[in-house]
């Protein structure tokens, strides 16, 4: 590394080796950033400046304290059981679609394929496809779904469970044929070659093997359900979320006494996901 | 090789535990009850009236508007939310390491609680929640969803970055003390190159995340392709809706394989 002795004097020694490298990279790192500032209009200042640092004050002084009304608990108490409700009744549904498309997809259950490395066409082409239908359903963001069949369904909560189910289908169905395929396969194709029907492979081959991950996956999807529930009732598909949307909106409107109504239903959105994602790691430890 | 006997078998594969009989009369019960109180319309879904309307209105999908003009909108849009995920990244990288440099540096069981509780409360709160409150304070537009993406990342990254800290090996900073190094020598010298490892691979996997949640930001009004999304919905302008869904799918598709690359090059 170092050729001429002139670099030993002791002012270079302790010189950084790759300064040069390190400069460059911020350099690139601040040009990157530049434009995406100005692309998100990224001025934190004019929240500090002095009329808007009063406005903002006001803001966060309209949170406190939460409003604590029996009438007001009571009612998001209903809403926070109907997110569940959402959630449930959503899984319960994708659950229905999801449980077939898996079957139909893994490749252990294909009984052109035993004995070869290769399917036939047409068995091939069907998984191909659904993986297909799978793959689309789910890329398309839950929260959009929820917004496209609120116009179709309207308002409330058939469209939180419509959107639950689609976008959970997509999700179940892939992970569910990658837990069956992690099976042992030999048991599976000893089955089949003896002429055991394909749902008798499943139930006594790769389900006794994978029964406990695939419930554990299940109910942390359930959990991933309720989340998403809460958030979908934004778009106005029913809920805590609705509720949420509402009293945000007033506030927005000016009305002033609405700020601890929603620091309320705040408080209860994160008990709710709090004591879902409690629950749901007692039961998936319980389990195992 | 134990041997049972065929009752021993027998009496082996017929016990059910109770937990298990409990867990799945749970299950019914809760299935039973939600669709009790939600009385889903599914049969005003299918009934014969509301098929046209519904038909009219999927049958804009199908045709997906390529007009240049309106997908030039739509890259403005793009880069408007592929901006917003990273600037919120960003940010949530740097206070979530300082968040998580705090709660552990300092000795004092308080500090350490409160930061936790902090980060608890800052990554429950969905990033849609936060973005539908900022605007509140903030007026429309990316900045808001920029904060609300980055408040929301903070308690997830911090509390990631808590953990690795705690477990970290300790004998690079011990050694490093022992030689009577400043606390600050030990941050540069010892704590922080062990964690960038750490800290860029969540961070890239939270930005995979954040793609996602600022392409649907918009829907309460915060900018990006969100924004065009519910603006094209509103006013069941269907076709060009589904070009914004495709221009989000590739925008995520995108940023998933940077992600990857990236991951792949720094290891």
């Amino acid at each position: 590394m170092i050729k001429n002795h002139q670099n030993l004097k002791p002012e270079n020694l302790h010189r950084d080796p790759t300064w040069r490298h390190r400069v460059s990279i911020s350099l690139l790192i601040i040009l990157t950033i530049y434009p995406l500032l100005t692309a998100t209009q990224f001025k934190p200042w004019a929240l500090f400046d002095y009329q808007s640092a009063q406005a903002t004050w006001q803001f966060l002084a309209s949170f406190v304290p939460p409003k604590t009304s029996l009438e007001f608990l009571v009612e998001l108490a209903k809403a926070a059981w109907l997110t569940i409700a959402i959630a449930t009744c959503g899984m319960f549904m994708s659950l229905l679609l999801a449980i077939p498309l898996a079957l139909i997809i893994t490749n252990h259950f294909s009984i052109s394929s035993l004995g070869k490395s290769r399917m036939a066409y047409f068995p091939f082409w069907v998984r191909q496809f659904l993986r297909w239908v799978l793959v689309i359903l789910r890329s398309i963001p839950e929260l959009v779904f929820a917004l496209l069949i609120v116009r179709i369904v309207g308002l409330g909560p058939t469209a939180g469970v419509l959107a639950i189910m689609l976008a959970y289908t997509g999700m179940l169905a892939k992970v569910y044929a990658e837990i069956l395929e992690s099976s042992d396969r030999h048991c599976s194709n000893t089955l089949l070659k003896n002429g055991v029907s394909r749902l008798h492979t499943f139930l006594y081959s790769a389900l006794p093997q994978c029964g406990p991950e695939l419930v554990s996956y299940t109910i942390y999807r359930w959990e991933c359900a309720i989340r998403s529930a809460s958030v979908m009732g934004m778009v106005g598909a029913g809920g805590l979320g609705q509720y949420l949307d509402g009293s945000i909106k007033m506030m927005a409107g000016g009305a002033m006494s609405t700020g601890n109504e929603v620091s309320t239903i705040l408080l209860v959105f994160v008990l709710l996901v709090a004591c879902a994602d409690y629950v749901s790691s007692w039961l998936r430890k319980s389990l195992e | 090789m134990n041997r049972f006997s065929l009752e021993e078998l027998e009496q082996k594969h017929s016990k059910i535990k109770p937990s298990i009989v409990w867990f799945g009369v749970g299950v019914i019960l809760l299935i039973i009850l939600s669709f009790i109180t939600l009385k889903l319309e599914i049969a005003a879904l299918i009934s014969s009236e509301n098929w046209k309307a519904v038909a009219d209105f999927l049958a804009g999908f199908a045709h997906p508007t390529f007009n240049t003009k309106f997908w030039s909108k739509i890259m403005h849009a793009s880069f408007e939310t592929l901006a917003m995920s990273i600037i919120g990244t960003l940010i949530a990288a740097i206070f979530g390491l300082a968040m998580a440099l705090t709660a552990t540096s300092n000795s004092s069981k308080l500090c350490y609680t409160c930061v936790r509780l902090i980060l608890n409360a800052l990554r429950s709160i969905p990033e849609l929640v936060w973005a539908a409150i900022l605007l509140v304070a903030l007026g429309l537009g990316p900045f808001p969803g920029t904060v609300a993406l980055a408040l929301h990342t903070t308690g997830v990254l911090g509390r990631l970055l808590t953990e690795s800290i705690e477990n970290l090996p300790a004998e690079p900073s011990r050694s490093l003390r022992l030689i009577g190094a400043s606390k600050n020598a030990i941050l540069l010298y010892a704590t922080l190159p062990l964690l960038l490892p750490q800290l860029t691979s969540y961070s890239l996997y939270r930005w995979e995340n954040n793609i996602r949640a600022a392409a649907v930001l918009g829907v309460v009004g915060a900018g990006g392709l969100g924004q065009m999304l519910y603006f094209h919905l509103s006013l069941f302008q269907t076709s060009q809706a589904c070009s914004v869904i495709i221009a989000m799918i590739i925008l995520v598709a995108l940023v998933d394989t940077m992600s990857h690359k990236i991951r792949q090059y720094l290891t």
